[in-house]
């Protein structure tokens, strides 16, 4: 069956150099005596440790759980004790720490008893969304957004297709492909058990045209009532084919709203990795604790895929590959979207599908002038304009940059590639991405400091009237307290003054009616007399 | 003639009262200047402006009675977006009211705090938790740095610290190039000389 295929905007041919890595086949690496397991592996929140240092763990154990909705669980790669959760140094391009749990093995490999569930058919979507969070599945693709929420489409949005994508149009790396080849079969399985999920009728893988063989693999492991609904496709080979919004133009000849998502088009895309491990989940009760991992590059003695369990040091795969003495370039990831490292003692995470080591050339190029020859904005699969975004960005005019959809940009590095004067374009684009994001994040910081100004000063001046309140009635009860005192008071001396004039009128009234006035002598009554006088007299005068 | 001034004092009328009904019925409550200048400042509440907060500032450039470049703490940054919402040419900051420095946050050495509350009293955004007699420390998540908590302590046991960037405030730097200086060029052109040649 052929479908029809729709061309993409811009994108290169580009040299694959992918067959130096497909010769052999794909060997297990031998179990490390030290796993480092970072708390962010995916896009999202960070996992929250649920172990502490010391504990025996086992295999597929869950030893971190997702704090938060967009974020997921992390599982112990292999059995041993926890000895650290601390911070190390993790794949980043900024080469910095994060806090990681750090195993050492106990070389038994042992296990934690696992659920199976063959049959996945009789689970609803919920509950297989629970067993594809609980078991830690992010996109295997590179950018590590978690699987379970790209399986709930949520309230009005209608999936019509589910796509895997296997396209893989980067150069150099080949873990899916590898994968494709080995492991079709469960592939299938994985894309079985999102369709149900999902209740979605058409289901297309996508492989690029040179990979014929894991083409022929997926073809041949398809039963044959699944070909009724699932479609192998081959896409050509053209750089970046295989970007989620690329890959689906070229399936459906939809596009991807700007600031969209494909499923606001009614499409769901995963990697062929995430199928294959949704297959392991659910199938088999193995969470996400190894992957395929592409070591490779001119500096690698032998190149191949190898099956890292997560946490494992770079450095023991890349010995076990063998590094030419000159190779000093480290990229994890391909050589057009990766990032480059200086320091390779870090762990292998969930998101690394690619280790490039190459030989740097000694001598940086010149960077010339742009010439506006608008090369770039031919090769743009998102129809930008670089030029445009480059000039903005340099400027630090972030606001420009966003109105040429800087956010648009998939980072290809298609531009940077064909750009005659050497110019890094997207190096350009990713600082003023991060830079546009934290000037939001301050913006969001400097709302909340306002906020909490504002709601201290009214605090102040609420605290500040009730102050004022509580004093005024304090003098209004003080007042009334004080009226009733006088009263009292008056009562008080008019009792008092009473009680003087009755004792005054008293005395009064018994100076008159003197006593011992019988039997007095002339002389004494005269004496008196004249006392009496002179009393009344005083008294008169005063 | 009548007529025409007669239709032009219609007119007027029924225009004049259009406005006057706009006047009304659109009339703006408070001075939205005001609030677009405030958006724009950092909100550390610092003071360095001498002005009790940045909503007191924002007023007072609103008014004219303050220059933009008084905010240390916002730096060039604020000052260019001031001047593009102003329309005014950029000042450089005035080193009066302090030097831009990246942002920092304050914590307090708990062994020695005797939880006077001074510096709760002190804060602008309520970032400091704590209780009298009680230790007090700094929600750096709150922290706007604006370092008025320091010269009240009377035990000097505040300190400042550079917010450190870890993984996920990390910013990709602006590329560094290697531009060729004109005696590069000269070079190149001679080499491609002798290649043709």
């Amino acid at each position: 069956m052929t479908m029809r295929l729709w061309k993409i905007f811009g994108g290169l041919k580009l040299a694959g150099h992918k067959t130096m890595s497909m010769e052999d086949a794909t060997e297990a690496t031998p179990l490390p005596k030290i796993l480092t397991l970072p708390l962010k592996q995916h896009i999202g929140h960070a996992a929250e440790a649920i172990v502490n240092v010391g504990d025996k763990v086992l295999k597929g154990q869950m030893i971190a759980a997702a704090k938060d909705y967009v974020s997921t669980p992390i599982h112990a790669s292999s059995s041993g004790t926890v000895i650290a959760i601390e911070e190390r140094p993790v794949p980043h391009p900024s080469g910095k720490t994060t806090d990681c749990i750090v195993i050492e093995t106990d070389g038994e490999d042992k296990w934690i008893e696992r659920v199976e569930n063959a049959n996945y058919r009789q689970l609803d979507a919920s509950a297989l969304r629970n067993i594809i969070r609980d078991s830690g599945i992010v996109g295997l693709g590179g950018a590590g957004f978690p699987s379970f929420i790209k399986l709930n489409p949520g309230p009005g949005n209608m999936v019509d297709t589910l796509i895997l994508n296997g396209a893989e149009c980067e150069p150099y790396i080949t873990c899916d492909a590898m994968l494709m080849q080995e492991h079709g079969r469960k592939i299938i399985d994985g894309l079985n058990i999102m369709r149900h999920a999902l209740q979605v009728e058409r289901c297309i893988i996508a492989v690029e045209d040179n990979k014929r063989a894991a083409h022929t693999m997926l073809v041949n492991a398809l039963q044959e009532h699944e070909a009724e609904y699932i479609d192998v496709v081959q896409i050509p080979t053209l750089y970046p084919a295989g970007g989620e919004k690329q890959l689906i133009k070229t399936l459906t000849g939809k596009e991807v709203p700007s600031n969209g998502l494909p499923i606001n088009i009614g499409i769901v895309c995963h990697n062929v990795a995430t199928a294959a491990a949704v297959a392991d989940a659910v199938l088999e009760g193995k969470p996400l604790i190894s992957r395929y991992v592409t070591v490779t590059g001119e500096g690698i003695e032998h190149p191949r895929n190898l099956d890292v369990l997560i946490g494992t040091p770079l450095n023991e795969i890349i010995e076990l590959c063998g590094k030419r003495s000159e190779a000093n370039q480290y990229i994890i990831g391909g050589p057009m979207m990766g990032f480059e490292i200086a320091d390779t003692n870090i762990p292998v995470i969930k998101t690394c599908n690619c280790i490039l080591i190459q030989n740097k050339k000694t001598e940086a190029e010149f960077v010339m002038p742009c010439i506006r020859c608008g090369q770039c904005a031919a090769v743009c699969p998102a129809q930008l304009l670089p030029q445009q975004l480059y000039w903005y960005a340099r400027a630090k005019n972030f606001d420009k940059t966003q109105d040429y959809n800087l956010f648009d940009c998939i980072e290809c590095g298609c531009c940077t590639y064909v750009c005659p004067s050497h110019i890094p374009l997207v190096q350009y684009y990713r600082f003023a991405k991060t830079e546009i994001w934290a000037q939001e994040q301050e913006k969001k910081s400097s709302d909340i400091a306002r906020q909490r100004h504002e709601f201290r000063q009214f605090r102040m001046e609420r605290k500040k009237a009730e102050n004022e309140e509580r004093k005024r009635q304090k003098k209004e009860l003080l007042k009334k307290v004080s009226g009733k005192k006088d009263s009292a008071d008056d009562a008080k001396k008019a009792a008092i003054k009473e009680a003087m004039e009755r004792v005054k009128a008293k005395r009064e009234a018994q100076s008159a009616i003197a006593k011992n006035t019988d039997n007095l002598t002339e002389k004494q009554k005269k004496e008196i007399a004249e006392i009496e006088a002179r009393r009344k007299k005083a008294k008169e005068e005063n | 003639m009548l007529a025409t001034i007669l239709a032009i004092a219609t007119l007027a009328i029924i225009f004049g009262l259009i406005l006057g009904f706009a006047a009304i019925r659109f009339k703006v409550e408070g001075d939205p200047i005001v609030d677009k200048i405030d958006a724009v400042l950092p909100q550390t509440q610092c003071g360095q402006c001498t002005y009790p907060g940045c909503r007191p500032y924002a007023e007072a450039i609103a008014n004219g009675e303050a220059q933009i470049n008084q905010c240390p703490p916002g730096g060039e940054a604020v000052i260019h977006e001031l001047a593009d919402l102003l329309g005014v040419d950029p000042l450089p900051l005035n080193e009066e009211h302090g030097e831009h420095t990246e942002k920092t946050v304050v914590y307090i050495d708990e062994q020695i705090c005797i939880g006077c509350t001074l510096c709760i009293q002190a804060c602008p955004v309520d970032a400091i938790a704590g209780a009298a007699k009680l230790m007090h420390t700094v929600i750096e998540d709150e922290c706007t740095g604006c370092d008025l908590c320091i010269p009240v302590c009377p035990v000097d046991c505040i300190y400042v610290k550079p917010v450190t960037e870890t993984i996920n405030t990390w910013k990709w730097p602006l590329p560094e190039v290697n531009q060729p200086t004109l005696k590069d060029l000269l070079d190149l052109k001679h080499i491609k000389q002798e290649q043709q040649s």
